[in-house]
């Protein structure tokens, strides 16, 4: 195939052009693991987090799953009269991340965790049991379905401000 | 001097860099000269119809993002917009802004990705593109991120609404994007739009004949590249498109050049819908219908279709009063895009068919369900 160079290589040069003002300009790539960019206050994380103080054991969250993903076993406590969560089971390698369980709590017993970096050497740790889900302190939640705990959250590092204006960001 | 070649069969694909996931063509071959080309599908089938007759309504919805996975918003949309139809629910105003506000966004996202791989697939030295269009792309991405968690699969809207409000950081980031996007349109024009390789690639190359794209019921920029102003945001105006004001860029010849083409001045136009939808946005709260968690809807059957980045997307429920849909069809652009892939690289080179098969702007996910 013969190239046409129509304008005699204008394009080629004005394309340069742009790649030449891009030199001088600030870069905008993060050194992971050293700098972490701040998830969203929503973001739905690896890990589930459950309130065993709120959780009523009715078994709302398993049955919005659509993957069958969460298993409930409970038992009941007449003289109380309530139910006692035996087994809160979460296959994370199966979870597609729907958020519909946390949105379907109607105890706000279910929250999602700001985690990201879960990486495990096998698949049965992939699956959370009871107690690795508990709500403990130092366990970040996530605002997804929960309002309440937004306003406390760090702010979300976007792009937007630190690529900035095209004309602002030529030189600094 | 005269080169003697024969006739041969190649396989590109299922695995290949060019096939944008997996999917197999059968290639004919003469020399280079493509004789016959024939698309084969079914590598990465996943049964997401079949799926869905066993998950309730609102559950589909995330089955849906996993169609096209690079405009999971419109998925949703046209899913939630068919259900709706069957089950006779009306979206209160706000919520249909915001559902136009997410697919507007998506498209401009997905026109980033599809034109930044389909000028990859040119080849390495046009690479830079691709990082250019990645990098607004990313910031779209933020965007979703803040608004319901995720960057890829979203699963935001509803039966009814959208699963929840923006924050109040929402808007003013989304105005400044849109304030600072047509700078960077530009900017790709500059390093894209006279560069001479990439018009001596595209221009006349992978030509559709007008008719055959008609007949063929090929839609998206792919069916506007050969000039037919067809659209379905104003060929049949779902959510609140009748209130916008935007034109329906088409090209000419239907060559590749062209489709891209188309989706750079569709990206301007997404801008200035958004810019328009975040305007006349109503400052009520209500953004949902009260829908049922089980929804029931009444025996019948109903079509939602809507204009995806890619096409017309369509989801055909037939509901039998259960809380499961008795069958969910869904007509894919890119599938019904690709039956035309042989006719507009026959005669053309292997390296063309590998350009072509990137303007069409295909999802994998999308063609093998
Ligand atoms: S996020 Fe979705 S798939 Fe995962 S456990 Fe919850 S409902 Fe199931
Ligand atoms: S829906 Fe909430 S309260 Fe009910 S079982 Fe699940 S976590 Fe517990």
């Amino acid at each position: 195939m013969k190239l046409k160079l129509e304008h005699y290589g204008k394009g080629l040069a004005k394309g340069l052009g742009v790649t030449f003002r891009h030199v001088l300009r600030h870069r905008i790539t993060t050194q992971y693991p050293e700098e972490r960019l701040s998830v969203s206050k929503r973001f739905r994380g690896y890990r589930m987090v459950w309130d065993e103080e709120r959780c009523t054991g009715c078994a709302t969250c398993a049955k919005s799953c659509p993957q069958g993903n969460i298993e409930i076993v409970t038992s009941t406590k007449r003289d109380e009269n309530r139910y006692v969560v035996e087994k809160f089971e979460v296959d994370t390698g199966r979870c597609i991340f729907c958020g519909l369980c946390v949105e379907a709590c109607p105890y706000d017993a279910l929250f999602y965790s700001r985690e990201y970096e879960c990486s495990t050497y096998r698949r049965s740790d992939l699956v959370l049991s009871r107690d690795q889900q508990k709500r403990t302190e130092g366990k970040e939640l996530s605002a997804y379905f929960h309002p309440e705990i937004e306003e406390n959250l760090p702010a979300q590092t976007l792009l937007l401000d630190k690529a900035g204006r095209r004309s602002q960001s030529l030189w600094d | 001097m005269e080169v003697k070649t024969e006739r041969f069969v190649l396989n590109m694909g299922p695995q290949h860099p060019s096939t944008h996931g997996v999917f197999r063509m059968r290639v004919t071959l003469d020399g280079e000269v493509v004789m016959d080309l024939e698309p084969k599908f079914g590598y990465l089938h996943r049964g997401i119809e079949k799926l869905a007759e066993t998950r309730t309504y609102t559950q589909i919805i995330s089955l849906t993002d996993r169609l096209s996975y690079l405009s999971s918003m419109t998925n949703n949309h046209a899913y939630v917009l068919a259900v709706e139809k069957l089950a006779g629910i009306t979206v209160p105003e706000r919520g249909e802004y915001m559902r136009v506000i997410m697919d507007e966004m998506m498209r401009i996202s997905n026109h980033l990705a599809a034109i930044g791989f389909f000028l990859n697939d040119l080849g390495a030295s046009v690479f830079t593109p691709l990082l250019y269009m990645y990098r607004e792309r990313e910031k779209l991405l933020d965007l979703f991120e803040m608004v319901c968690g995720q960057r890829l699969l979203y699963n935001y809207m509803r039966i009814g609404g959208l699963s929840h409000d923006f924050p109040s950081e929402f808007l003013p980031a989304l105005k400044r994007f849109v304030a600072e996007m047509p700078a960077y349109l530009e900017e790709y024009e500059d390093l894209l739009a006279e560069n001479e390789i990439l018009l001596a690639r595209t221009k006349g190359v992978g030509i559709l004949p007008r008719e055959l794209a008609i007949n063929a019921s090929i839609s998206g920029p792919v069916l506007r590249s050969t000039g037919v102003k067809w659209d379905i945001r104003k060929a049949d105006p779902y959510s609140v498109y009748d209130r916008f004001e935007f034109d329906i860029p088409t090209g000419e010849t239907g060559d590749n050049y062209d489709r891209y083409w188309v989706r750079m001045q569709e990206m301007r136009q997404s801008l200035r819908i958004l810019n328009q939808a975040i305007e006349q946005m109503p400052k009520s709260d209500q953004m949902n219908a009260a829908v049922p968690h089980f929804l029931h809807p009444p025996k019948g059957e109903a079509y939602g279709h809507v204009e995806s980045p890619q096409g017309e997307l369509g989801f055909y429920l037939v509901s039998d009063n259960s809380i499961a849909p008795y069958r969910l069809h869904i007509r894919a652009p890119t599938l019904i895009n690709l039956t035309a892939l042989r006719e507009m690289v026959i005669g053309w080179k292997v390296a063309d068919i590998v350009t072509t098969f990137g303007s069409i702007d295909v999802c994998l996910g999308e063609i093998d369900r």
